[in-house]
């Protein structure tokens, strides 16, 4: 069980990438160059907010996970 | 004897921590309950799903900030102690939510008001990142070890019973009124209800003595100096604040929101239902299943707290695409029959005063259908003098109101209620879960964050992304029904799902390989 934990450590850090690709590519840019004032803010948030805290967290999760950190 | 007074001690901490919190959540919802009005109110703009959008971004601007509040408050509440931290809180958030209610609207005072309506809303924020770590501590800290999930459920119910609060005086503001004065102004008197409730609670906390565990630790001089260095700069701390957010509160964020937020907006929005009966759909489901929380507090004392959290989002995840489809079906009037004889047509031409040879006609069409189901739709469009003048499809606006019948009305509160069992499994023993994840010395910001950051945020920004994959849904079929091709989605309403979906998915694939599940912490 614990190989299986320390093995999905790549797994947390790709999804952490994929969703900070998602949230750069399809959120955050359109919603900056849209001509849209309201749209400002929710750019802001994905791209300054969540996008680091997903991709940062998920990032080093990962990174516990394959050094073993989380075996029982 | 001292076992009574015990107990009767315990009751009355839970009592004052619960209501503190209680009248901070009501203070939270009624800005997202009264988003369609407020948004009309503060944010202008001529398409009305972008005005609610806009609206839902302030709506996750508040909830983003909670994290910041978490720190903030939480540091505060490990270093001076839990009491006064969320006194604090209380009164923060009491005072923004009446000053809200007092804001001049966009018609008056410009872009003033979304700016200020803004600026309050990130202070409400920030006061519930520090309260809510503050009142689960406290409770848990003053807790039997053996008991603590029964008794930090009594604070789990409180964030539904103040969404359960604020839409029942909701509900009332608006029978004791027209829905006109209930749209110029009643809609403020929500807000401004607050400063009497959060009067009552601050006086109720001053009574209440610091969390015996974190008094002996001070005593003892073993508190943390710098608890942010400590929860955070220390890896052996820091590993546990992710895995509670990815294997815990990511989950229980988007099950939660799902259940109370994006059911009520789907009642609204989707199903187009009336905003009295869908509060009233809500306040059942919501009240029903309210219960539960305690339930599943207490029966974590018993099994353990990882496998009950768990469960609810494994079923959650397979359960959603039927339930909202069933929603869908029971107020879709494609399916329905009208009763045509019952049609009623009323219209209204008043002259605009400020532009000659133009009126504003309204027209109100109310459809009765075999099965009691009502429709009624206003359409409002410009009209002029000159008949030669057409009017731009852009200025007719209409909007529809459904009332559907009892027995849809019931099924829609069983499907509500489901939810909301869901978001008790996941959310009546998190408190104590994660107070037993962390130390006596840096809980309070440790156990916050992780809270604050799966619910204000991955919580927080579903109402938000879920409309945006589902207005994309419906805008791809659109395109592809005008090009005469097949339809991409064949139910675009559901698209909005996969984004809890996904994020319980992933959360309960970390929480059931990483989270250890056994033994109780004892401090």
């Amino acid at each position: 069980m614990n190989k299986l934990r320390r093995i999905l450590g790549i797994l947390w850090i790709v999804i952490g990438l994929a969703g900070g690709y998602y949230l750069i590519i399809n959120q955050a840019i359109p919603k900056f160059y849209s001509d849209k004032s309201e749209d400002l803010i929710p750019a802001i948030i994905y791209a300054f907010i969540l996008t680091p805290i997903i991709v940062g967290g998920l990032l080093i999760f990962g990174k516990y996970a394959l050094q073993g950190e989380y075996d029982q | 004897m001292t076992n009574n007074n015990e107990k009767k001690g315990l009751v009355s901490i839970i009592a004052a921590s619960s209501l503190g919190t209680l009248i901070e959540w009501y203070d939270f919802y009624i800005f997202g309950s009264l988003a369609t009005i407020i948004s009309t109110k503060f944010f202008p703009s001529t398409n009305p799903t972008a005005a609610l959008l806009s609206t839902l971004a302030t709506f996750a601007a508040g909830f983003v900030v909670r994290p910041f509040g978490a720190l903030f408050f939480g540091r505060l509440g490990d270093l001076i102690g839990r009491k006064y931290t969320f006194l604090v809180t209380l009164v923060i958030m009491g005072l923004s939510t009446f000053l809200i209610g007092c804001v001049p609207a966009y018609e008056t005072i410009g872009f003033l008001a979304p700016v200020l309506v803004l600026l309050l809303r990130l202070l409400q924020g920030l006061a519930l990142g520090g309260e809510y770590g503050g009142a689960a501590t406290y409770v848990a800290e003053h807790s039997p070890v053996n008991q603590r999930g029964f008794y930090t459920s009594w604070i789990q119910t409180t964030a539904t019973l103040g969404l359960f609060i604020s839409l029942f005086v909701i509900i009332l503001t608006k029978s004791s009124m027209d829905d006109t004065a209930f749209n110029n102004w009643g809609w403020r008197i929500p807000f401004w209800i607050s400063i009497i409730m959060v009067a009552i609670s601050v006086l109720i906390r001053m009574k209440m003595q610091e969390s015996p565990v974190f008094a002996k630790a001070k005593a003892e001089g073993k508190t943390s100096t710098n608890p942010l260095k400590e929860s955070f700069g220390n890896k052996f701390n820091f590993k546990f604040v992710l895995l509670a957010l990815f294997g815990a509160t990511m989950g229980q964020g988007v099950v939660w929101y799902t259940g109370q937020f994006y059911a009520l907006s789907f009642i609204q929005n989707t199903l187009s239902i009336d905003i009295s009966q869908a509060s009233k759909i809500m306040m059942w489901g919501l009240g029903l299943g309210t219960p539960f929380f305690l339930m599943f507090g207490a029966l974590s004392d018993k099994i353990g707290r990882k496998w009950i959290m768990l469960l609810g989002m494994l079923i959650a995840i397979f359960s959603y695409r039927p339930i909202y489809s069933a929603m869908y079906d029971a107020a879709n009037l494609k399916d329905k029959q009208e009763n045509v004889s019952l049609q009623k047509i009323e219209s209204t031409e008043v002259p605009d005063a400020t532009k000659s040879g133009q009126s504003l006609k309204t027209t109100v069409t109310t459809k009765v259908f075999t099965d009691g189901t009502k429709l009624k739709e206003t359409k409002k469009e410009t009209t002029f003098t000159d008949v030669s003048k057409v009017v731009p499809p852009t200025d007719v606006k209409t909007t529809k109101a459904v009332e559907v019948n009892s027995n849809s009305f019931w099924l829609l509160v069983l499907l509500v209620f489901i939810q909301v069992i869901f978001v008790t499994m996941v959310y009546g023993p998190i408190a104590a879960f994660l107070v037993e994840m962390f130390p006596v010395k840096i809980r309070y910001t440790s156990m916050s964050l992780p809270y604050h950051i799966g619910n204000g945020i991955f919580g927080g920004l579903l109402p938000a992304i879920a409309t945006f994959l589902a207005l994309r849904a419906t805008q791809a079929n659109d395109a592809a029904a005008k090009a005469g091709t097949k339809l991409p989605y064949d139910k675009p309403f559901l698209e909005g799902l996969w984004y809890p979906i996904i994020i319980a998915a992933i959360c309960f694939v970390i929480g059931a390989l990483y989270i250890h599940g056994k033994g109780k912490r004892e401090d």
